[in-house]
């Protein structure tokens, strides 16, 4: 594929692997997407899915002495995992940028908002001091913040958290980034305060049409805003496909049990809800086969030991819809249609 | 199920003390983290109590358990008025009811096996219970979905929802009447948070338990509890059977909490009405005039910066604090025409919320040398 | 702020008094008899007992005690209505019939030569352990950070002593590197006191800056592991910014506390250093008066110690607010 026709983010195979005394820990296996600029892809997983490690490994900021990455991370054409750890960083905060969990912990409590917003101009750009202040003031003010003058004199501790995030979101964004990684940006903030988060991060994204990736595990969060998802489990990409195929036609076993684990606000389907039994697999000690396969309820419909022993391929099943299972696609999209039939509203 | 409730709550106060940070350490006043709230919990049922952080409701637990010492206010369990128990009094009172935590991390001690974490009420209350402490501990392990011949293992071999299942037995060791349960599913993953509110629906089936039932996520809220009490600042602004609550309510802030929540449904989700609210939660410290969700209300008019509203019963078993209610609002319609009501509420653009937290920063509330205010778990 | 330190300011004095006392009576009630210090070869009880009278010994401890306070404030005057009376001017700390010389006078004799060893120590171990834990820190696991760290802790287990006795023995005596040691002020021949001080300020250092190394290091892995670390990196900060100022800065309120208090506590003089390089500090001072018993100046030491104590404990928690803006000192 020539650059032309490669997307503007595009992900190719990527692994990352960490050695470590208990052994070699696969945080993140073959994994590959793509998003254009103006779009939204959601990375959704449990933890230690390698949500968080994939976003890391696409930023390059994972230390490449602790950790093994493969694969390709084209950027606007341009391979981070073969470049330089200097050329890499010259992107960060630039070209890409991203922003966290917890805005408190993620903001350096020793120095004051302005100067975190200016210290990240003037590592990009050639300005002076007034003008990375300037600059520093404006974001705040687009992205919400009262009075950013006098708030770019204060403290993170000062301020709450909705308006840290914000603060984590202007600090991001002041150089004009064109791709953003947001890692549950709004699991640390209340439900009223994530509507505010979530609209402000919509509004900026077609203002600057930037590509975001939207790393979540909350299934309603998906749903409002995600064009394409991504499903992680075990370190692997399970089922890939547009935001509709996820919620209305998943294949992938994994997916299915997510959407029936999930209490719904509108509705209450069933007295009991339908859990994934177990817990998720030890990255140290993965299983032999399918990842999911110990917690899978239909892999007694493939028959013998495929699914224990061996890895399922990640499978087109039309033009944005992967999907990585041994079942056989009738029976697929049988069970498909009995959960979501039973998510959205029908009777089991 | 008899006339009287199981747990009566008859406006309980929790406040806590601010001192100043000048030469003689004033008291600067109080923080009013649960401000005369009351609710019933019968017998078998599970009272949903939701709201955001800082709104008092994990305060409410604890106080409720005694667990924080109330300013005023009534608690009476099972008939007995517990508000004034000494600490040695209390001993029995732990026997009724009992607690599940939120971090299932911290929650137990790394130290203790599985099998002294889950036999410690016995212990505590001096019971034998028959066959013996170890079989009845097995057996509460069998119980909540773990291997009984895990009872030698600590805490850090086990999961996060199996660390849960370890404080869920704990808690039911000793049969008792009442659980608050403090977020007990927030901090795991969906496919395991399902599990738990599963087994403890069993449990309750099966030993009759009542669940007050502390989250913020009011999905998982809605999926467990009979009736569901919203609080905002200190407040319960209403208390509803489930499905009024979710599909009729009235209060403004109910409202737009629910609305506020994205549906796991992108077409249902592009068609809902939604709310935001602006601002944040204003400190509890120096809570707003009137009705204290005026500042950031969409329907707040004159007299609700003046006016207290008061808890009133506006239908059998649904009580609302509110001078405008929505009372011809259903949740998850698309409210069209110009005298709906919602669509043509100005939203306010009040920002008071940060200012007021940069002040308790000044004075002193924010940093880690005078942290008077630690007691409130609401807060972060 | 002000308000604070007035609080604190006040507490300390308190906190001296009840120091002071404490310190008084516990020497009080020494088995040694101060009053027999007093007098020569030719002693006869006689002469004790009237020398224990003339100078208030018979007193009660408290009177003697608050003859003491006053005498800090007023001065005093001994013997007075003997012919030769011993005037101690205020602020007086206690008069020395060993030495014949006040406690304070004493003291302030001592008191340039520790300075002098105790800032110079501070300034080699500060920079010598802040910049090797950092080393150490960012180098984690490789064979440099083990190499930093296991010298660190064979200088953390030789004793002063043993190390400052090889150095005499080698540098100064063997090779001639270096005269032998005699203290001089820098005012007067700032070669000879570069030439003095140079071994006892690394030997000194040297033990400190194993502690402070491992602090550092300890300091910087938590901190490297914080969430605006990963923050300062997703700017595209250069790693020498990430390190030298995300990171340093937040880890050094412990080094800052950690350093203050050392540097306090060494103004009470380094007994063995002072003594090894025969430097007249208060080191020297205290040793040879626990030797000779002279009990107004192990005191008045003892006060002067903790007074520094105190007071760079002051200093440390107003140096922490400037550091850590959340820090409310109140």
């Amino acid at each position: 594929m020539s650059d032309s026709t490669r997307a503007f983010l595009d992900v190719r195979d990527l692994t990352v692997s960490f050695p470590t005394e208990g052994g070699l820990v696969h945080a993140v296996e073959g994994v590959s997407f793509s998003i254009e600029r103006g779009e939204t892809l959601a990375i959704v997983g449990e933890s230690g899915s390698g949500k968080s490690v994939s976003a890391q490994a696409i930023m390059g900021l994972i230390n490449r002495k602790a950790g093994h990455i493969s694969g390709e991370v084209w950027l606007n054409g341009q391979n981070i995992v073969a470049m330089s750890d200097d050329d890499v960083r010259k992107l960060r905060g630039s070209e890409m940028a991203m922003i966290f969990q917890d805005p408190m912990s993620s903001l350096h409590p020793f120095y004051k908002i302005g100067a975190q917003l200016s210290e990240a101009v003037r590592v990009h750009q050639k300005v002076s001091k007034a003008d990375a202040k300037a600059q520093a003031i404006d974001m705040l003010g687009r992205v919400g913040i009262p009075d950013p003058k006098s708030r770019a004199d204060t403290y993170p501790h000062q301020l709450s958290g909705g308006m840290r995030q914000r603060v984590m979101i202007a600090m991001a964004l002041i150089n004009s980034p064109s791709l953003l990684i947001a890692d549950e940006p709004t699991t640390a903030l209340d439900v009223t305060v994530q509507a505010q988060i979530l609209e402000l991060i919509a509004s900026l994204q077609s203002e600057f049409d930037t590509a975001v990736v939207l790393i979540t595990h909350d299934l309603g969060i998906v749903a409002d805003v995600a064009d394409d998802v991504a499903v992680m489990y075990g370190g692997r990409l399970v089922e890939r496909a547009n935001v509709d195929d996820i919620f209305y036609r998943a294949q992938m076993p994994y997916t299915l049990g997510l959407l029936s684990s999930v209490p719904r606000l509108d509705q209450v389907t069933s007295d009991r809800l339908d859990p994934i039994p177990g817990n998720p697999p030890s990255p140290i000690n993965l299983p032999p086969g399918c990842v999911f396969q110990p917690r899978c309820s239909y892999s007694h419909l493939v028959g013998g030991t495929t699914c224990e022993m061996q890895r399922p391929e990640l499978l087109q099943i039309n033009a944005d819809h992967f999907v990585r299972c041994h079942l056989d696609e009738a029976e697929r999209v049988r069970i498909s249609t009995e959960v979501t039939h039973v998510f959205h509203g029908g009777q089991a | 199920m008899s006339d009287q409730p199981l747990l009566r709550v008859t406006d309980l106060k929790t406040y806590f003390p601010v001192k100043s940070g000048g030469l003689f350490r004033r008291s600067l006043g109080q923080v009013k983290a649960v401000d005369g709230v009351s609710f019933d919990v019968n017998a078998g049922e599970t009272l949903g109590l939701v709201g955001e952080s800082g709104c008092g409701k994990s305060t409410t637990g604890r106080s409720i358990l005694r667990l924080i010492d109330p300013t005023g206010g009534r608690i009476e369990l099972d008939g007995v008025d517990v508000t004034d128990l000494s600490k040695k009094e209390l001993v029995p009172f732990r026997r009724t009811a009992q607690m599940i935590f939120q971090d299932p991390y911290n929650a137990l001690n790394p130290r203790h096996t599985v099998g002294s974490i889950i036999s410690g009420p016995f212990q505590v209350q001096k019971v034998d219970p028959p066959g013996g402490v170890r079989a009845a501990v097995q057996e509460l392990m069998e119980r909540v979905g773990l291997n009984p011949e895990h009872y030698n293992r600590y805490p850090s071999e086990f999961s996060g929802g199996q660390r849960q299942r370890i404080g869920i037995a704990r808690a039911i060791a000793l049969r008792p009447k009442l659980i608050v349960c403090d977020e007990p599913v927030s901090a795991l993953d969906v496919s395991i948070q399902a599990q738990i509110v599963n087994l403890l629906k069993d449990l309750q089936e099966d030993f009759g338990i009542s669940y007050l039932f502390v989250a913020h996520d009011l999905s998982v809220v809605r999926q467990i509890s009979q009736r569901v009490a919203v609080m905002y600042l200190g407040h319960i602004v209403e208390l509803a059977s489930r499905d009024v609550l979710y599909s009729r309510p009235l209060h403004p802030y109910t409202h737009a909490l629910l609305s506020a929540i994205p549906l796991p449904d992108p077409d249902r989700q592009k068609q809902r009405e939604q709310i935001t609210l602006n601002g944040d939660l204003p400190s509890p410290m120096n809570p707003p005039s009137g009705c204290v969700f005026h500042t950031r209300c969409f329907r707040a008019q004159d007299r609700c910066k003046v006016e207290i509203p008061e808890l009133v019963e506006v239908a059998p078993g649904h009580v609302l604090a509110c001078h405008f209610p929505m009372t011809d609002v259903v949740i998850g319609t698309r409210i069209e025409g110009p005298n709906s009501g919602l669509v043509e509420m100005p939203h306010r653009d009040v920002e008071a919320p940060s200012e007021v937290i940069a002040d308790m920063a000044e004075e002193g509330l924010g940093g880690p040398v005078t942290a008077d205010y630690v007691g409130d778990p609401d807060r972060d | 702020m002000s308000a604070y330190v007035v609080r604190r300011v006040l507490s300390m004095l308190l906190l001296l008094l009840l120091l002071s006392l404490v310190v008084f009576i516990l020497f009080s009630i020494l088995p040694t008899d101060p009053a027999r210090l007093t007098c020569g070869k030719a002693c006869t009880p006689e002469i004790i007992e009237a020398n224990r009278h003339r100078l208030g010994l018979d007193l009660p401890v408290m009177q003697q005690y608050w003859e003491f306070l006053k005498g800090l404030f007023v001065g005093r005057t001994y013997a007075a209505n003997s012919p030769d009376p011993i005037n101690c001017s205020a602020p007086c700390l206690g008069y020395s019939f060993r030495r014949r010389e006040e406690v304070l006078i004493l003291i302030k004799d001592g008191l340039p030569t520790t300075i002098w060893l105790a800032l110079g120590a501070f300034v080699f171990w500060m920079v010598a352990g802040i910049s090797l834990g950092v080393y150490a820190a960012i180098r984690r696991g490789t064979w440099r950070d083990k190499t930093v760290m296991s010298v660190s802790l064979v200088g953390y287990s030789l004793p002063s002593f043993f190390i400052g006795l090889l150095a005499i023995f080698f540098i100064i005596i063997k090779w001639n590197l270096l005269p032998y040691p005699s203290w001089v002020p820098p005012q007067e021949n700032p070669i000879g006191f570069l030439q003095t001080m140079i071994l006892p300020w690394i030997i000194l250092a040297i033990l400190y800056a194993a502690f402070y190394m491992r602090l550092t290091r300890n300091q910087m892995l938590e901190v490297l592991g914080e969430d605006y670390i990963r923050t300062a990196r997703a700017k595209g900060l250069p790693e020498r910014t990430v390190i030298g100022k995300h990171a340093l800065r937040a880890g050094l309120t412990p080094i800052v506390t950690a350093a203050g208090l050392d540097l306090a506590g060494l103004l009470g003089g380094a007994i063995i250093i002072e003594s090894l390089f025969s430097l007249p500090g208060i080191g020297s001072l205290a040793i040879s008066s626990v030797n000779d018993s002279d009990l107004p100046v192990i005191v008045g030491i003892t006060l002067v110690t903790a007074t520094f104590i105190i007071v760079a404990n002051l200093i440390v928690d107003l140096l922490y607010a400037a550091i850590d803006p959340r820090v409310r000192l109140g």
